[in-house]
């Protein structure tokens, strides 16, 4: 569904990312990890287009994220994304907020968008936050809003970019449960994070990358028990430690 | 002239005096309004990644910013007729060339506010497919300009006394109704004391309002 390839991104003189290939299948969960600043964020971004890449193509479901001719518009609004610091609009109620780009993008009425961000908040145990603003919810409720946000979409995939590491240790879980629950549904996911519970519990492979290159791409079994590089298992070392 | 302080003269002008603020509030008024709206999409320019519209917008905020307002005006009352071959009239000239002064004051203050938000925002909105007017409209200036608004009001408050500089088009605001009054009765301490207080009262109201919103966005 997703295929990556070859693709290299410069900032200025400094590379950031190194001819990277992969895939994503309909229905599969990728973990995406690595040192900071391996271009992990990046990688992820490029899939939607929200960073340009020099060389190289990316495609999902057959349409060109890479072409100029693209609606990226559309593109973009098939495909949800959940970031790091949640960045739901804090000027907007949590209902708001997952009504917007329905009713902008996808021409909801207001009632439709409504029914779908309350049918949504109540699959996520937050029906009665609806009037809520941002600011007023737990960074686990704002977290679990956003995902509710990309969700009312109705996307074919999700990204999301280290989704629980702003998070207090207590709130992790509850973010976690509703992507387990996704993943269990099906959905098609990619995922950057260092949680590697989550990563053996649903995971279908693993991506490694360091310094911008995609250094190991495995089975989740594989990646965990055998892998290969030695930077890879390092890295499992170091954090497999805590 | 410095014998009895006479109010009665101050009372009795109060009707005059009246449409001389109602002018200079409606200039402020429609100057904020104009200036804003022209600020923005200045502010929108200047950040635009097309060069020929930032390279428009820089240019135009530095040439306006380099020459006195006073000069603005005099510039649409006497040489755009001459251009355009019939007179704009002494309150369009004026008004015209506050918003286009403002603009470039306010480009800049509204330039900053946009980069006050977040790009984190940004992202999320073109995320779920919202177009780059969509994105500035619902998600990026409600936020800027909620951060703005008291820098905003403390530049509203140099407009309303920068309005009285009208009166070099013989446009009657408060100040020149003033000195009109100070003249022709001979009370110049009466009045300009009363002008005074009148616009201290006005601007110190407006900068307790200022640091009221600033309070309450910081919260
Ligand atoms: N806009 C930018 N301009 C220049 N360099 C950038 C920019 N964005 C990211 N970089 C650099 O690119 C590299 C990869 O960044 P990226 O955010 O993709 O890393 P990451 O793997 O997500 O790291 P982290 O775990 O810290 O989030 C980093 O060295 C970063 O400093
Ligand atoms: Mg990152």
């Amino acid at each position: 569904m997703i295929t990556i390839d070859h693709i290299s991104k410069w900032y200025g003189k400094f590379q950031v990312l190194a001819d990277c290939s992969t895939g994503i299948e309909r229905g599969e969960v990728v973990v995406v990890c690595g040192p900071s600043g391996s271009g992990k964020s990046t990688l992820i971004k490029c899939v939607n287009g929200l960073e340009p890449v020099q060389e190289g193509a990316i495609r999902v479901n057959d349409v060109a994220v890479t072409d100029a001719g693209t609606n990226m518009a559309r593109l973009r609004s098939q495909i949800g994304m959940v970031f790091q610091h949640f960045e739901l609009y804090p000027h907007m109620s949590v209902l708001n907020n997952i009504c917007l780009a329905q009713e902008k993008v996808l021409n909801r009425s207001r009632e439709e968008a409504r029914a779908k961000a309350r049918s949504l908040l109540q699959r996520i145990d937050l029906s009665d936050q609806a009037d809520k603003y941002p600011g007023q919810l737990s960074g686990g409720q704002q977290q679990r809003v956003a995902i509710a946000r990309a969700l009312a979409m109705d996307p074919i995939a999700m990204l999301f970019d280290e989704p629980t590491s702003a998070l207090d240790p207590e709130m992790i879980n509850e973010v976690l449960d509703v992507m387990v629950e996704l993943a269990t549904e099906g959905m098609t996911m990619m995922v950057v994070t260092h949680e590697m519970g989550f990563a053996r519990k649903v995971a279908d492979r693993v991506i490694f990358m360091d310094e911008g290159r995609i250094v190991e791409d495995a089975p989740t079994e594989e990646f965990f028990n055998t892998p290969r590089s030695d930077r890879a298992q390092a890295f499992l070392a170091k954090i497999l430690q805590h | 002239m410095f014998g009895e302080f006479d109010t009665q003269i101050v009372v009795k002008s109060l009707p005059f005096l009246w449409q001389g603020l109602q002018l200079s509030l409606l200039l402020t008024g429609l100057g904020i309004l104009g200036g804003v709206a022209a600020g923005t999409l200045l502010a929108l320019m200047r950040l635009s990644s097309f060069k020929v519209f930032s390279l428009f917008s820089a240019t135009y905020v530095n040439l306006i910013r380099s020459v006195p307002l006073i000069l603005v005006i005099f510039w649409f009352y006497f040489l755009v007729p001459l251009a355009i071959g019939r007179p704009v009239g002494s309150f369009y000239s004026a008004l015209i060339a506050f918003i286009i002064f403002e603009a470039a004051y306010y480009s800049e203050i509204i330039r900053a506010g946009i980069q006050s938000v977040a790009r984190g925002q940004v992202w999320a909105g073109q995320a779920t497919g919202l177009g780059y007017w969509q994105i500035q409209r619902y998600i990026v200036l409600p936020q800027a300009f909620r951060n703005m608004v008291p820098i905003l009001l403390t530049q509203a408050i140099i407009l309303f006394q920068d309005t009285s500089l009208v009166f070099v088009v013989s446009l009657r605001d408060f100040m020149t109704a003033s000195a009109i009054v100070a003249q022709k009765e001979g009370r110049l301490v009466e009045m300009y004391t009363f002008a005074a207080a009148v616009y201290f009262v006005i601007c110190f109201a407006g900068s307790m309002l200022v640091k009221r919103l600033s309070k309450e966005i910081a919260r």
